[in-house]
């Protein structure tokens, strides 16, 4: 009854606003909005204030050739990683005790242990060992810092990689492997058509993070002195003892991070499609 | 094999004080920086949940950046620019003087609010896990909003939240590690001295991970622990 008579009333007049009160909530919102605001422009200020045309010359070059090597380090190691992660992974699974033991022993050290602890392990620790990998021909290879943090950080994210393999294959019931032996088709096969496609769906955003993880954490090479976008950004300060080097360094950090997370969340929206309703 | 026992021994020709005092730093630290994280992190997820969209976005800007920086360069941005701040404000003041920035305190702040922005998001899908008909049951049997949250929805909420907890716990035990790069004498920086020091790079880092493992091990066993006593209070689902 009132519901007819507020419909009839509701045609005429638009809806009324709902009344904007200062609630705690909003004023403590709008308080920390005005924090980062604050912030946002003193950067921007200090930006602006220290904005040196011979600066920015001099330097964005190598900015650039930094970000190209950071990027080439994570591609690499990340992709090197997920070949040597597929042996660990199945070793995880083995019914060979020594097999299982030796790849939980390997996860278990390089995610155990910081990045930082085993890129010095392997750059200068290597180095002691030099007449033995001279006598074997490694040595060029073991010499190089960049090839010291490739190594470095292949190994360690192919433990991060082996485990979210192992997890995502996991995540898949142990009924799509009897049915698909029941077709008759071989572990191989099954592993290829069944398992895999529907594992990756899964393995996809783990994926993402462990990449995001492994590019936030390949700023620390910059301490075995390769110039990355980390390394070049700690030679411009310490030439020029201007701050805002590191400021424009934190942009372009951000901005890869973001461009990479948009990225996954649009593959991962566009691959999952058929789950939404 | 002696003189390898000779630098690893307490005395004077050994190293192992030296790097004891390290892992006690590197200890004090994660411990120090855990609190201050959880705190600005339930704080965060708080804002995250809020009706109130300019807390949520504030709220929102925290996370993007902490999530998306270096780590290494956050520090940096703490260590270098807090120094600058201060010695610009206090020329404002007409004070002029070099400020030197402790290592332990950028450390804190630095990797606190890393361990923030992460824990944020364990809060959070940690709150959402928990059904409305929780909070409903609760009110709807008399129980104030205090004691809604105190005896109804944390002890669910830790439950769920605890083992995102323990896996943040063991990040920034690892992360620690970064601060021997501004100074501090932790684990690394000490191993790193010696290895310097005794031309033993491979024996003195290797003692390094070993340490961190024995860290990440012992703190497996005391979180399991832990956990196994929140979960016995809990139903059996």
């Amino acid at each position: 009854m009132s519901q007819s008579h507020g419909t009839t009333e509701t045609r005429a007049l638009p809806p009324a606003q709902p009344v904007r009160r200062w609630t705690p909530a909003k004023l403590l919102g709008v308080t920390l909005l005005g924090v980062w605001f604050l912030l946002a422009l003193g950067v921007l200020l200090f930006l602006v204030n220290s904005w040196n045309p011979e600066l920015f010359r001099r330097y964005a070059p190598e900015y650039l050739s930094g970000l190209w090597i950071t990027l080439q380090l994570v591609g690499l190691s990340f992709l090197v990683g997920g070949v040597l992660s597929i042996p660990i992974a199945i070793g995880r699974r083995s019914t060979n005790r020594i097999v299982a033991a030796f790849s939980y022993g390997y996860v278990y050290f390089f995610r155990g242990t910081p990045l930082l602890a085993q890129t010095f392990l392997v750059y200068y620790g290597l180095g002691s060992f030099r007449p033995q990998f001279e006598a074997v021909g490694l040595w060029w290879f073991f010499r190089e810092a960049w090839y010291c943090a490739l190594f470095a950080f292949s190994l360690n994210t192919s433990a991060y990689q082996a485990e979210i393999l192992r997890g995502a294959v996991d995540t898949i019931r142990y009924g799509q492997w009897e049915a698909a032996a029941a077709l008759g088709l071989s572990r191989l096969q099954t592993l290829r058509k069944i398992i895999l496609p529907q594992a990756l769906l899964v393995a996809l955003r783990p994926y993402g993070n462990e990449l995001i993880l492994l590019l936030k954490g390949s700023a620390i090479v910059a301490i075995i002195t390769v110039y990355d976008l980390m390394g070049e950004t700690r030679r411009a300060y310490a030439r020029t003892f201007d701050f805002q080097t590191y400021i424009w360094a934190a942009f372009i950090y951000l901005s890869v991070v973001e461009v990479l997370r948009i990225a996954t969340d649009r593959i991962e929206r566009r691959l999952t499609r058929h789950l939404h309703r | 094999m002696d003189g390898v026992l000779t630098l690893l021994s307490f005395g004077p020709q050994g190293w192992s004080d030296e790097i004891a005092a390290g892992l006690l730093v590197t200890v004090s630290l994660a411990l120090a920086t855990l609190p201050f994280g959880l705190a600005v992190g339930y704080g965060v997820a708080l804002g995250k949940l809020s009706g109130e969209p300019s807390l949520r976005l504030a709220a929102n800007i925290f996370t993007t950046i902490f999530r998306g920086l270096p780590e290494l360069l956050t520090l940096f941005l703490v260590f270098y620019g807090a120094q600058i701040s201060i010695q610009r404000l206090l020329a404002l003041a007409g004070v002029s003087a070099g400020i030197e920035i402790n290592a332990f305190a950028a450390g804190m702040v630095a990797l606190g609010a890393v361990f923030a922005a992460y824990a944020s998001e364990v809060f959070v899908s940690a709150f959402r896990a928990i059904p409305p008909g929780q909070y409903e049951g609760a009110y709807a049997v008399g129980l104030s909003r205090w004691q809604t949250m105190r005896l109804v929805i944390m002890p669910q909420f830790i439950r769920i939240a605890l083992p995102g907890l323990s896996n943040l716990w063991l990040i920034l035990l690892k992360e620690t590690a970064l601060v021997s790069v501004i100074g501090l004498s932790d684990v690394l920086r000490q191993t790193s001295i010696a290895a310097r020091v005794t031309k033993e790079a491979f024996l003195f880092f290797g003692i390094a991970c070993l340490l961190y493992l024995v860290l990440a091990l012992l703190s497996s066993v005391v979180l399991s622990a832990i956990e196994r006593r929140v979960s016995r209070a809990g139903a059996m689902r």
